[in-house]
């Protein structure tokens, strides 16, 4: 317990890392997954077909592996780029392609629950609402986004909780997040056990805080079905 | 001579390069006593001392980039850093991807294990004997080649191959022998471990001593590090360092 | 692209995919065993066995696979008490380690579908059971168990996809499974990706073989669900 408590401040640190990294990554993912969405409902055979080829192989792919291609690979594709622009090169670090990585792979999940929600919107409403005389950036706004997130959110609720456990990978390549400081204390300590269950503990307290806001974000959107 | 040259050289490179030129080094901070990472992130070790005190002398500045070993001669050759400082073995295999300067220091390899196990360090010995070496170094290869019929197993870290050890995981484990004397024989997790065999260096798997990586096309930079390779050698500097980790002559013959 | 190398270690990859195969399909296999019974006795809300599973199901799926696994494997190795054991041979292994840690984690998720999908069952179908005079036993096994399987394809297809992709960590931890054969050529040859590329298309490659098998299962179990045959 002792050594718990004297690498705390490490593991806080830690924490804080993760906690950046899933929130960036879910950033990424979201944008990815809200233009994937739009280009599959609406842009022409080329759209639709990237976007059906992102969807279906980076499902295919395991994040590790990603994330060891984006980090060990990603450098010459780096220095081509920055070479072909007369840059500086740029270092991939670990969080870079952690981030990366896990939210190419999660935009590619969040494209199919974006598009599964907007479907799921009558298509009565946006009628009413182009019958009211509302143009397209109002009807946007008041009509397809609030709907589209009440019925968007359990997936999203679902897709956030599996990458912020997804983010425990990017240790391996490095990067000093709650898992990757619980590898450097619980080698220096030799006593792995502790530091490990702690780092259950932290996840356990993320995805229970994680729930809590989501299931307050679902009873606020519900309330605008009515 | 040595430093007349060094500094004709030195003066040289800063009248037409302009700006001094950062100079960055891959480290691999987790290999002590070589190199480690503190509590706090700070790298410490030999190949630290080293590293800075060979970038003083070459008068450039240097930051150290700490790069896991599994990636490090890619970062080199991605132009992650410019040199490798991280108790690299020059071997026949890694100069056909990378050019090394002189050695800076050289140690040979040898098994250790728990003190009473009684293993013989044969092939035939250690045949079916499971035994830990880290991934894509020359213990590696070593145990591939001499040993085919160890039951082998890799790791990412020294470390790793360590806990495995001391849980039983492991009968042995091959690594260098300075290595495995500073950072487990001496640790308390080490009590009741030893070395058993004899030290093992064949040229031909272990190379020629540790060397500084660089790229092939930097023979500039190869050439620098020589050179302030000898300096330190000469001014006392290296003894002043390796002493401060070592009480024999961690250079070789 | 260093093809030339990734073909001369062709049997290594072989090896990896094997070793792959064999975690990912034990560990489901397992997996199911002990979620259907526990899905069942959540669906059911059986007293004491129902909210030991619930924490179960909680602990499994709320963190994450690697964790779990380095707990198995490094965290329990570090006590005496373990290693004098009789159950050290089996921890001593890393394949053991893994398998443990894998079973358990899509036991959790499995839990849940298998639950989801007894929650949701038409009460039709068992009342139609009750009716043509089957007792319970015989209503659980000829109509609850086989309905709640056939719904329960889409997500379990789904969680079959996901322990193939959770496998990787068992790269973490020694074992020389797809991605642990990559790790290691690109070591060897101080490669930057040939070995992870090789390893990503295999992953994939694996991954619409079985997302094709589960369509053909889908399309063959849930043709009843299908309204005028199309999706």
């Amino acid at each position: 317990m002792g050594s718990l408590i004297a690498y705390a401040p490490l593991l806080g640190a830690g924490v804080l890392v993760t906690l950046a990294l899933a929130l960036s990554s879910l950033v990424l993912a979201t944008s990815l997954g809200a233009i994937s969405a739009a280009a599959r409902l609406g842009a022409g055979r080329v759209g639709v077909a990237v976007v059906l080829v992102y969807t279906t192989l980076i499902r295919g792919v395991p994040d590790l592996v990603l994330i060891l291609l984006v980090f060990y690979g990603g450098q010459r594709l780096a220095n081509g780029i920055g070479d072909g622009l007369g840059w500086e090169p740029v270092s991939v670090s670990p969080f870079l392609a952690g981030m990366l990585s896990i939210g190419f792979i999660y935009g590619g999940y969040l494209a199919e629950t974006f598009r599964g929600a907007y479907l799921t919107i009558p298509r009565g409403q946006i009628e009413a609402a182009r019958a009211l005389g509302l143009r397209s950036l109002a009807l946007v706004w008041t009509v397809t986004i609030p709907q589209l997130m009440r019925f968007a959110l359990p997936g999203y609720a679902n897709v956030w909780q599996v990458l912020v456990k997804s983010t425990a990978v990017v240790s391996v390549v490095g990067l000093r997040d709650v898992v990757g400081m619980a590898d450097i204390a619980g080698k220096s300590t030799r006593e792995p056990f502790v530091f490990y269950a702690a780092v259950l503990l932290v996840y356990l307290g993320i995805t229970w805080v994680s729930t809590q806001i989501f299931e307050r974000l679902e009873r606020r959107y519900a309330v605008a079905a009515h | 001579m040595n430093r007349l040259l060094t500094a004709a050289v030195s003066a040289a490179t800063l009248a037409f390069a302009g700006p001094a030129l950062a100079l960055d080094i891959c480290v691999e901070g987790a290999y002590p006593p070589f190199s480690e990472t503190a509590a706090d992130g700070s790298l410490q070790g030999f190949d630290i001392d080293i590293a800075n005190a060979l970038c003083a002398e070459i008068g450039d500045e240097c930051s150290l980039v700490k790069t896991g070993w599994d990636g490090i001669i890619p970062a080199l050759l991605e132009k992650r850093c410019d040199a490798i400082v991280a108790s690299m073995s020059i071997t026949p295999e890694r100069q056909e991807v990378i050019d090394f300067t002189k050695k800076y220091y050289q140690t040979p390899a040898m098994f250790v294990a728990k003190a009473d196990a009684g293993l013989t360090d044969s092939p035939e010995g250690m045949a079916g004997k499971t035994v830990g070496v880290q991934r894509g170094t020359i213990h590696h290869d070593f145990m591939e080649k001499e040993y085919p019929d160890a039951d082998l197993k890799l790791y990412a870290t020294q470390d790793e191959a360590y806990l495995d050890l001391t849980s039983g995981r492991l009968d042995a484990v091959m690594a260098d022998s300075v290595a495995v004397d500073d950072g487990f024989l001496k640790t308390t997790a080490g009590e009741g471990y030893a070395f058993f065999g004899e030290p093992h260096a064949d040229p031909a798997i272990h190379g020629n001593g540790a060397g500084i990586g660089v790229r092939k096309e930097d023979t500039e930079l190869r050439e620098k590090l020589n050179a302030a390779i000898e300096a330190i050698r000469a001014d006392g500097t290296y003894e002043g360092i390796a002493s401060k980790y070592f009480d024999f002559d961690v250079y070789g013959s | 692209m260093r093809l030339d190398l990734i073909l001369a270690n062709w049997e290594l990859f072989a090896q990896g995919v094997w070793i792959t195969l064999q975690l990912t399909a034990l560990a489901l296999v397992i997996g199911f065993l002990i979620a259907l019974p526990a899905g069942i006795a959540r669906a059911r809300r059986v007293p004491v066995a129902s909210p030991i599973i619930n924490g179960y199901v909680y602990l499994f799926r709320g963190t994450p696979l690697l964790v779990q696994t380095y707990l198995i494997y490094y965290g329990l190795s570090q006590f005496e008490f373990i290693r004098d054991s009789w159950a050290w041979p089996v921890l001593r292994e890393a394949w053991w380690c893994a398998l443990i840690a894998f079973s358990l984690n899509s036991g959790a998720y499995a839990t849940e579908i298998i639950r989801g999908a007894v929650e949701t069952t038409p009460r039709g179908e068992l009342e139609a059971a009750r009716a043509l005079g089957l007792s319970p036993r015989q209503v659980d096994a000829l109509v609850l168990v086989p309905s709640a399987l056939r719904r329960a394809l889409p997500q379990y297809g789904n969680e079959v996809v996901f322990m193939l992709h959770g496998s990787v960590v068992a790269s973490t931890i020694t074992l020389q499974d797809i991605l642990g054969v990559g790790r290691t050529l690109n070591a060897r040859h101080y490669l930057a990706y040939e070995g992870i590329v090789t390893a990503a298309v295999l992953y994939m490659a694996i991954t619409f073989g079985l997302v094709a098998l589960f369509r053909r299962l889908e399309a063959r179990y849930l043709r009843h669900l299908r309204i005028g045959g199309g999706t």
